[in-house]
């Protein structure tokens, strides 16, 4: 049987890859494909631990991060397709509409 | 054959990640974190979470990364609005700090609780008798059914919302 820390690990190595795509790229569509890859990171933690517990509460979370994931992606796509009508641009350093 | 399974899926999941930060045109970082998402569906068949491997399939490659990809070609972007992507050290260096921090705390908060701890009910036995799906649903629709039905309203509101902001402002 494959031991926890080994999904642990494979978790936390997804997780610092979405962050590191936050925190380095510039286009805002990869920006949150990335928040959606830290989401999923968290899922597999989750059903890891469930799974080494013998309880089923990590996978019913999965399914609420699952939905709030798809509720973000919905609104944030919806942002992004706004902010491109607006300044014709996805690239995150150029979009300072609200700077003074 | 369990650890060769693992190995697999681990080492797409984890290359695909990677490829999606480093590609340069989000096409290819769709198609790329589609491919990490269906890895991480393999993954979760390997423990035993049935239910979630098919949903985590529907909802993530089914419908997730389809609008994505339609909000890709939707903008059009030519290939020069593609600037080459650069790493800055800083960025490289807190994703993984982050996550060595997430490490730690699991390893000393979580872990001996984890080791020492009390187990569920739901072990592979019962779990085999009973069916992955009817235990969830059990679990969903008893002990969670306030919260289960509260993510209906944030469905919804994300639905209005959506809408709201998408669409063409009317004169």
């Amino acid at each position: 049987m494959v031991p926890l820390w080994a999904y642990l690990f494979l978790s936390a190595f997804l997780f610092a890859v979405g962050v590191v795509g936050v925190a380095t790229r510039r286009n805002a569509l990869v920006i949150f494909m990335s928040i959606e890859l830290m989401l999923n990171a968290v899922n597999l933690s989750f059903v890891a631990f469930a799974r080494f517990l013998h309880s089923l509460d990590g996978q019913v979370f999965v399914f609420f991060v699952m939905t709030v994931a798809a509720a973000e992606v919905a609104v944030g796509l919806a942002i992004i397709i706004a902010i491109f009508r607006n300044a014709e641009t996805v690239n995150v350093d150029e979009v300072h509409l609200l700077k003074g | 054959m369990e650890w060769a399974l693992f190995l697999i899926f681990a080492l797409v999941a984890a290359v695909a990640a990677a490829g999606m930060v480093l590609q340069r045109s989000p096409i290819y970082s769709a198609l790329c974190l589609i491919l990490a998402l269906f890895a991480q569906g393999g993954l979760y068949v390997l423990l035993h979470a049935e239910l979630i491997a098919a949903v985590h399939i529907f909802v993530y490659a089914g419908a997730i990364m389809v609008l994505f990809l339609f909000v890709i070609m939707l903008l059009d972007l030519r290939p020069e609005s593609h600037p080459p992507v650069q790493f800055n050290r800083v960025g490289v260096l807190a994703g993984f700090v982050l996550a060595g921090a997430l490490l730690v705390e699991l390893a000393l908060g979580v872990g001996p609780r984890i080791i020492l701890g009390p187990r569920g009910p739901y072990d592979l036995e019962t779990l085999r008798m009973v069916g992955n799906t009817q235990a969830v649903g059990r679990v969903l629709f008893g002990e969670y059914l306030i919260p289960f039905e509260l993510t209906s309203v944030i469905l919804l509101a994300a639905m209005v919302g959506a809408m709201v902001l998408a669409k063409r402002r009317l004169e």
